[in-house]
């Protein structure tokens, strides 16, 4: 009597177990709808909701297949797909930061873009080379395709420059340093310069831009970090000496946490110019700058180059976008992605979001013809450089990006910024990354 | 007599009739308890222990991205990820031990702070004046506010260029244009957010306990002429030990796990001074990817704060059983 009371509780408590367990399995999909993860493109979720809802209207009137779109903000796109790939759980289709590439596909939650798939897709070809370079590990086949393509340049307030005798824009870093400092007004509260120095993705990519002119080499050939080297620190002083050396920075950005906030600073005036990717033109028009106020210039090299150093001008920047090997709908994910990258969408999304596109073939559009879009274009595809395709690029960007930050704070509150600093930051961010604690294979 | 008699016999109108009462499996009174308490032991598991267990194990895996999508099959890795926690000689073993040294100091000074602001305005509320009741309303609003959009608030007045504490200061003459959010500043400004954020609750839990002290014994106190001072130290303080007790307690734990204040007024930009030791493992298991290593540190934490509870429960009760 007492086995079989004691058995009605256990099976008690199994009963309520299943149940729970049961409202955790998902829901069986349904065959013709895909779920999209966008990242924020535009000026804000509800206007990409928009955009990408009026292009998949014509998706589904072609193949049937409708697309559940839920844009998610940059920060939390990482962590989101981080935990899909751990549960299990998650969209069929989604866009990711393409610095991301390698360290995603490491994970083995994205489906894999063998030959015959990149046929689907009309081919690798189609795709720009610096853009196709920067969607997985090299030798083999890329865990994700480029989407929407993004390059570095320097904005620049034309008025500012005429009151200040520029007339045409610098050519060289000392140039560079020169103009901003003709730029500096403190008593008037204008800057040379803006930039996001407590913002961890834009410092590691400004590293990796201006280490890259002094020739450092950041990994060896073993995907060993080596970025703790003199060349590289001569590139990251020359970045936060604008703050702590020439001044031509306002010290209060050494609180800036994200590229917006410095776009703020760019349209209002405070500054005169801006290093920034090709998709703050948005930000900028939004916040009241119309496009004749600014120009582009490619980010300048010292010259001549440091022994080794290349010119590189950007990094290979912009969005992927990848099929879950979760999905139960491959077929349709990757008849999406086709769609998304074809010569017509990618020409609209393009055009729309400020962005570049990544295939060859959509370069027609008229719109890709400014001066502005000119120069982002060249730069992506002659003077960019994809940011190293190996699984610990995540951990390069937190480290580093986190000792230039403290670099910055240093700077911000007056205190000097010698290279024995930047020398000292850079290896215990190296230290940090080599003993991952088990951060390998 | 018949009251009774048909009470026992005959059921209600509308219940079942005897006989299947009878056939019915009978729940002898020692379960009920049992069968009550099910559910919610259940729900403890479930919520509780399973993912603390889950942790543990996760902390002897090597948990990396290489791994996560297929996380039942991480190699074991023993207590490698301990090792290197540990290891003072390397940057992450130093960095795990400031982030510690750093979270006792902020947690020490937070509760020790919130207590005595809190006993300070339980006392001043104690006597009656008039305006009282809506002062302890104000003083209960920081308790009452969301937690985002207070810390979102602070975060905005500490604000270097147009922050109103800078302005302040420099209105006052005393300088201003400092960082608050950045470098060793960071630290006064997380806990300065922090103690404001926590020193009602301290408040209202010290003011409970002054009800229960009789007056009385003021009143004897005043008569053998002890001044206000010495009734403070030598009545209400050790008359409000069983409260204080379990909030120092309570408070510090709260502290000392505290992840939102520091997040949202730093962002992922956490200068070293204000690095916490929850922010330290977010960052070591969510921007790196590393979650055995970001386990292996969480489940230091949990035993560190087992000895501090254990200990500190031993001494206060030991005290209060000499007193």
């Amino acid at each position: 009597m007492r086995h079989r009371r004691l058995s009605g509780v256990i099976v008690l408590i199994l009963v309520l177990a299943s149940s729970l367990l049961s409202g955790c399995a998902r829901e069986q999909d349904d065959e013709r709808t895909l779920t999209y993860w966008a990242s924020n493109q535009g000026n804000s979720p509800q206007q990409d909701r928009r955009i990408l809802n009026e292009e998949f209207e014509k998706f589904t009137a072609r193949t049937g297949i409708e697309v559940n779109v839920e844009v998610i903000g940059w920060g939390d796109l990482l962590n989101k797909i981080l935990g899909s790939a751990v549960s299990g759980v998650g969209p069929d289709v989604v866009n990711l930061g393409n610095t991301w590439a390698a360290s995603l596909q490491a994970t083995g939650a994205f489906v894999p873009f063998t030959e015959e798939r990149m046929q689907q897709l009309g081919g690798r070809d189609r795709f720009l080379e610096t853009s196709m370079s920067s969607t997985g590990m090299s030798g083999r086949p890329p865990s994700s395709v480029p989407l929407y393509g993004l390059s570095y340049g320097v904005f620049y307030n034309k008025a500012m420059f005429r009151e200040a005798g520029i007339e045409q824009p610098p050519e060289n870093w000392s140039e560079f340093v020169d103009v901003a400092r003709d730029l500096t007004r403190p008593s008037q509260e204008q800057w040379g310069m803006t930039l996001a120095g407590a913002s961890y993705t834009e410092n590691a990519h400004f590293a990796f831009m201006l280490g890259n002119q002094e020739g450092a080499q950041l990994f060896d050939s073993n995907g060993r970090a080596t970025f703790a080297s003199p060349r590289m620190a001569s590139g990251v002083q020359r970045y936060v000496e604008l703050m702590s050396e020439h001044r031509v920075v306002n010290p209060d950005d050494a609180e800036i946490g994200s590229a917006t906030e410095a776009v703020g600073n760019f349209a209002t005036g405070e500054a005169g110019m801006l290093v920034a990717q090709n998709s703050s033109i948005a930000a900028i028009r939004a916040a009241g700058m119309s496009d004749s106020e600014w120009g582009v210039f490619p980010l300048p090299t010292p010259d001549p180059l440091p022994d080794g150093g290349e010119a590189v001008r950007s990094h290979v920047a912009g969005t992927n976008i990848a099929v879950y090997r979760n999905s139960e709908n491959k077929d349709a994910a990757i008849e999406l992605v086709k769609f998304l990258t074809s010569a017509e969408e990618q020409s609209i999304l393009n055009e729309k979001y400020g962005s570049l596109p990544v295939v060859s073939d959509a370069y027609d559009n008229p719109a890709f013809n400014t001066d502005a879009l000119r120069t982002f274009s060249r730069i992506l595809a002659e003077s960019s450089k994809q940011v190293p395709m190996i699984p610990n690029e995540n951990r390069f960007e937190t480290t580093v990006g986190a000792a230039v930050r403290d670099l910055f704070a240093r700077a911000g509150t007056n205190r000097s910024v010698r290279s024995e600093d930047i020398a000292e930051a850079l290896d215990e961010a190296q230290q940090k990354m080599r003993s991952g604690g088990g951060s390998t294979r | 007599m018949t009251v009774t008699s048909t009470a026992s016999t005959a059921p209600p109108s509308g219940a079942e009739p005897n006989g299947s009462r009878a056939r019915r499996p009978r729940i002898s009174k020692r379960s009920v308890p049992y069968l009550l308490l099910a559910p919610a032991l259940f729900f403890e598991l479930l919520v509780h222990i399973v993912p603390m267990l889950g942790g543990l194990w996760m902390s002897f895996l090597r948990l990396n991205q290489f791994f996560l999508r297929e996380w039942m099959s991480a190699p074991f890795t023993g207590l490698q990820n301990y090792r290197f926690a540990l290891d003072f000689d390397g940057a992450a073993g130093v960095e795990l031990f400031q982030s510690f040294a750093v979270t006792i100091a902020f947690a020490v000074i937070t509760v020790g702070v919130s207590w005595v602001m809190g006993l300070a305005a339980a006392l001043f509320l104690q006597r009656s004046f008039p305006g009282r009741t809506l002062l302890r309303g104000l003083f209960l609003v920081p308790y009452a506010l969301p937690i985002y959009t207070s810390v979102m608030i602070w975060k905005f007045m500490l604000d270097r260029s147009d922050g109103m504490v800078n302005a302040t200061l420099s209105d006052l003459g005393l300088g201003g244009e400092r960082f608050w959010l950045l470098g060793n500043n960071a630290f006064l400004s997380l806990t300065v957010t922090a103690i404001w954020r926590l020193w009602p609750f301290a408040f209202l839990a010290l003011m409970a306990g002054l009800q229960s002290i009789p007056t009385d014994i003021y009143d004897a106190a005043a008569v053998d002429g002890a001044g206000l001072w010495q009734q403070i130290r030598t009545i209400t303080v050790p008359m409000l030990q069983p409260v204080s007790q379990v909030l120092i307690l309570v408070l510090f734990l709260w502290t000392f796990n505290d992840f939102n204040v520091p997040y949202l007024l730093f962002d992922q930009a956490v200068p070293s001074s204000a690095n916490l030791i929850s922010i330290h493992i977010y960052q070591n298991s969510f921007l790196t990817w590393n979650f055995g290593l970001g386990s292996a540190m969480s489940t230091l934490l949990l035993l560190f704060l087992l000895v501090i509870t254990a200990g500190y429960l031993m001494l206060t009760s030991r005290r209060s059983r000499n007193a």
